[in-house]
């Protein structure tokens, strides 16, 4: 069987560079350590660099198991982009703290590789590694900070419920397997589909425990109460990874396990997944308000956010390929959107957090005063969080309510009204941080706000990313509408 | 130069942006800040005026000016105006170098302040320009932004929950419009968001479906005008904000809703429109709601702004009362009353934005704004009296001067429509005099006294500067009102033709 290189360039591009990173980590002493991340970064360019031209293929190798195509593409773009900005926001970061550089660029590396590889697998199995590969990385990342208990808790609370959603994933794919005789996505569907009308509950079961798997990786409610914790706990770039890019890699194998594999049960899964949005966003926005330390705030706007992004899932019709590309699209688009400030809120946090550990919310007062480009930076990417001009959250929004208006179900509009007060409710909250910044006097004495160079270079072209793309939207439409997930859809 | 004259409502809306990206860069010590914002407000009001000489009434929309922007969508940046627009475009310009002359003191943080004055300049005209719905809703939304931050930083002791409540409101409101867009995109089976096309993918929509649009566009643009009970946000609003946010408020930006109204609800959902305006339906349709809200609104902000004992609040209701009749007017559909609800949103703009900026003066001086602080001052500051009674006395729709020659007709041709609505609406008339006279009384007749009452200064050249502009206008609009009414007449005739056909 010839393998594709070409296909999997990226994810070899990635492997070389974590194995070398390991490597070089040995070699080199103290300051020279944090040569580690811009050696990461250049194999995160590297892969860029071999996925960009990829665009526009279709190409299949492993016996059909990965496939690249536009779909693939866009999210290995956004994995990749990601890496590069958690990378900016990692160096001072740990290079000041001076704990495990060589093993958190790896581990931060492997995870990625893992990402790449999930809106690539078309088989259960694969899927299954592709996933284990993002989230073992992730408990160790998160337990980097080995002195600091919470830094533990966030640990052991993320590796306990990441086994346990494991656990169930797998039962989920073995009975699977038991029912349709395959673990590639296209087979099932098509075994799924002669079962017609009356599934056996068993067959629903197997279906929803899979599901269940990755509802943990998005941390979609009831599945969510791991995340804050680990959040706060982890170091904040490590929070930035797991609310962004590992949330993302979730929502991509999320979808090809739906929108694929159980196309044929849509009517089963489509209604509870909505259930599930309405139920992530509204809890994740009211405990969001209640919260004083930025990271958690974060952590359940993210919650919150996740909500947003299963709103399409709750379109889903069996057969009607329309709407259904229309979903995946809006949850692309959305995921693609949300990615660019929401890693840029958790860098200011970096910003601030440098060399004062200040995170509290009231840590942010008077920054308008104090260092006004973090200050507008923050009310930028809040701004986009929320969904309001002149930011790319906005289109996100826009989006969602698109896909939401184009079904026109009766659960559609029920969802697009819980979107509304839903949105409504996180400006409370993230009005709230722009208030302290610009409307609150800070403390006497408090440490100055130093970022750095390098930091403020990625916060400055993290702002500029998400104005331009809410002045040029097309940048990101024009490539997810032209994504189909799979030929023929 | 070309270029300029060919383009010029784009003109209009890049120069005050612009400016606002200029001041924003300028340093905090830099004083030319003040400067570069009045040189962009006026360079928009030269553009806007320009726009006025080759302006041909009885052409629709002109001046059109496209760029493509979003093709996946079918959205383009295209932006052109017609008689309402213009109107309001001009008074948007007229007020603005006036709003930044009488910031010019304004001394926290002055570069800031200004440059959320041009950005919201620049994203109002944008509303009142745009010729697509996409754009039309990123401006809308945009203004809240601006907006937000000049009555959060700059505004007085509540500022917090006045900016707060004014931001959730408006969000509500513009994001049930966006879901009401697309429905629309979607059902009429439209290819752009071009107002041409979505007003032909409108025609195809069942009555039903008119009725829940027309809902959702209504509730986004009830909440800026703002009409009961979706206006409590306006008084903690323009309380708490500094004077030229206040200004800015009520003159141009609840605009934005009537305009909203006019130009979007009447044309795109016209048979939900005649419904719920005349009650020509059965059932609850039988009942002119959008009247009775109307009316609800000027008669119940005329109660509460008599018995305001805060001058600024007091003119603040006033506010949800004349809007009222701007309502009544825009929903009595027919040429007189519709057009005059038109010419009342340029009389309401200029009236209140004169006694804000008054109220403003008289803050500064004496930090209170307590109608029973203030007694006999028409003694103590004649020029500032003179002013403050004309204005009252246009607010009140004294005729011969502006309000008068907008108030009567919306009365006038609603009476010809739903009578009972004209006559209870002329309540809000006797009630007007009644508040604001007694305010006027209060403050400025009766014996000097009190040593701060004693030692108040009257107004300076700067601001007298201010009001001068002002005062012409509203004289010269009461006087003649023939051309404001030239302009509208048109461009609302073209719009009820569609709604009453």
């Amino acid at each position: 069987m010839a393998i594709d290189f070409g296909a999997i360039a990226p994810e070899l591009v990635l492997t070389a560079t974590a194995i070398l990173v390991l490597m070089v980590d040995l070699v080199l002493t103290d300051q020279a350590k944090q040569l580690a991340n811009p050696l990461s970064a250049i194999g995160a360019l590297v892969a860029l660099g071999f996925t960009l031209p990829l665009w526009g293929d279709e190409r299949s190798t492993f016996g059909g198991s990965f496939v690249v195509n536009d779909y693939a593409v866009v999210f290995k773009v956004v994995f990749l982009v990601s890496l590069l900005a958690i990378l900016g926001i990692s160096w001072r970061y740990f290079a000041e703290s001076r704990f495990f550089q060589g093993e958190y660029y790896f581990l931060l590396l492997v995870s990625f590789l893992g990402m790449l590889i999930m809106p690539s697998a078309r088989d259960l199995l694969l899927l299954f590694i592709a996933l284990e590969t993002v989230s073992l990385p992730g408990f160790v990342m998160a337990g980097l900070r080995k002195r600091d208990l919470y830094s533990s808790e966030a640990a052991i609370k993320f590796f306990l419920i990441g086994v346990l959603s494991v656990a169930l994933m797998l039962f989920g794919i073995s009975m699977m397997y038991g029912f349709t005789g395959t673990t590639s996505l296209s087979g099932i569907a098509q075994a799924l589909g002669q079962w017609g009308a009356s599934p056996p509950p068993l067959l629903l079961a197997s279906l929803l425990l899979i599901i269940v798997g990755f509802g943990f990786k998005i941390s979609a409610v009831p599945f969510h109460f791991w995340a804050p914790d680990t959040y706060a706990g982890s170091p904040i770039p490590v929070a930035a990874m797991l609310a962004v890019a590992s949330k993302t890699a979730g929502f991509a194998g999320l979808i090809a396990v739906t929108f694929i594999a159980f196309e044929p049960f849509a009517g089963v899964w489509a209604p509870a997944l909505g259930v599930l949005a309405i139920l992530t966003m509204t809890l994740g926005n009211l405990v969001a308000m209640q919260q004083r330390d930025m990271v958690r705030l974060l952590a359940w706007s993210s919650v919150a956010q996740a909500g947003y992004m299963l709103i399409p899932f709750g379109l889903a019709v069996t057969g009607n390929a329309e709407v259904n590309e229309a979903a995946v699209q809006a949850t692309i688009f959305y995921i693609a959107a949300y990615a660019i400030p929401n890693i840029g809120a958790f860098g200011v946090v970096v910003a601030i957090n440098r060399r004062t550990g200040y995170r509290s919310i009231e840590d942010f007062a008077g920054l308008g005063g104090r260092h006004p480009f973090m200050a507008v930076a923050m009310t930028t990417f809040l701004l986009s969080l929320g969904g309001a001009p002149p930011t790319v959250g906005l289109w996100a929004k826009f989006a969602i309510v698109q896909a939401g208006a184009e079904s026109g179900t009766v659960l559609a509009y029920v969802l697009l009204f819980f979107l509304i007060v839903n949105s409504v409710i996180a400006f409370y909250y993230y009005l709230k941080v722009v208030w302290v910044m610009w409307m609150r006097e800070g403390r006497e004495g408090m440490a100055p706000v130093t970022p750095g160079v390098n930091l403020s270079l990625v916060t400055a072209a993290l702002v500029f990313g998400t104005v331009l793309l809410f002045v040029l939207p097309g940048l990101i439409a024009d490539t997810t509408v032209s994504t189909d997930l799979v030929a023929g859809l | 130069m070309e270029f300029l004259t060919d383009n010029l409502v784009t003109v209009t809306l890049l120069v005050p942006l612009v400016g606002a990206i200029v001041v924003g860069l300028l340093t905090e010590s830099d004083d030319s800040a003040r400067w570069v914002a009045l040189g962009a407000s006026v360079l928009a009001l030269v553009s806007s005026l320009w726009l006025l000489v080759g302006f041909d009434p009885a052409a629709g929309t002109q001046a059109v000016d496209s760029l493509a922007w979003i093709p996946t969508l079918g959205s383009s940046l295209t932006l052109g105006v017609d008689g309402i627009s213009l109107v309001l475009v001009l008074l948007t310009t007229f007020l603005m170098p006036l709003i930044v002359v009488a910031a010019w003191d304004h001394g926290d943080r002055i570069k800031g302040y200004l440059a959320a004055f041009l950005a919201l300049e620049a994203a109002v005209i944008g509303v009142f320009t745009a010729q697509d719905l996409l754009v039309f809703y990123v401006f809308f939304e945009f203004t809240l932004v601006p907006m937000y931050f000049i009555i959060g930083i700059w505004g007085g002791a509540n500022r917090r929950y006045a900016a707060v409540k004014f931001f959730l409101y408006t969000l509500l409101g513009g994001l049930t419009m966006l879901a009401a867009i697309l429905y629309l995109y979607t059902a009429g089976g439209a290819t752009s968001f071009a107002y041409p096309d979505l007003l032909q993918a409108a025609t195809s929509l069942s009555l039903v479906e008119q009725r829940w649009l027309f809902l959702a566009f209504f509730v986004g643009f009830a909440v800026k005008v703002p009409l009961f009970p979706v206006h409590t946000w306006l008084p903690d609003a323009h309380t708490e904000a500094p004077t030229a946010g206040s200004v800015f408020l009520a003159a141009i930006m609840l605009k934005m809703g009537g305009y909203g109204f006019i130009r979007y609800c009447l044309t795109l959902f016209p048979d939900a429109s005649r419904e719920l305006s005349l009650g020509t339906g059965s059932g609850f349709f039988a009942v002119p709601w959008m009247l009775v809200l109307a009316v609800i609104g000027i008669l119940y902000g005329a109660l509460v702004a008599l018995v305001q004992p805060d001058i600024k609040k007091l003119v603040a209701y006033s506010s949800v009362s004349h809007m009222g009749f701007v309502v009544l007017g825009i929903f009595a559909l027919n040429s007189t009353a519709t057009s005059a609800g038109v010419v009342q949103m340029v009389n309401h703009g200029l009236s209140t934005g004169a006694l804000f900026l008054l109220i403003g003066f008289l803050y500064d001086r004496r930090h209170t704004r307590e109608i029973s602080a203030f007694g006999g001052l028409a003694k103590q500051v004649p020029v500032y009296a003179g002013f403050f009674l004309l204005v009252v006395l246009s607010s009140l729709a004294l005729p011969g001067l502006n309000g008068f020659v907008g108030e009567f007709p919306v009365l006038l041709g609603t009476f010809q429509e739903v009578p009972w609505a004209a006559v209870l609406g002329s309540f809000g008339a006797v009630l007007a005099a009644l508040y604001l006279l007694w305010a006027y009384q209060r403050m400025f007749h009766g014996p000097l006294v009190g040593a701060a009452n004693e030692s108040t200064t009257d107004l300076t050249a700067r601001e007298i500067g201010v009001m001068v502009p002002l005062v012409v206008l509203i004289v010269a609009i009461g006087v003649y009102p023939q051309p404001l009414y030239d302009l509208v007449e048109p461009a609302v005739d073209t719009v009820l033709v569609g709604v009453t056909q």
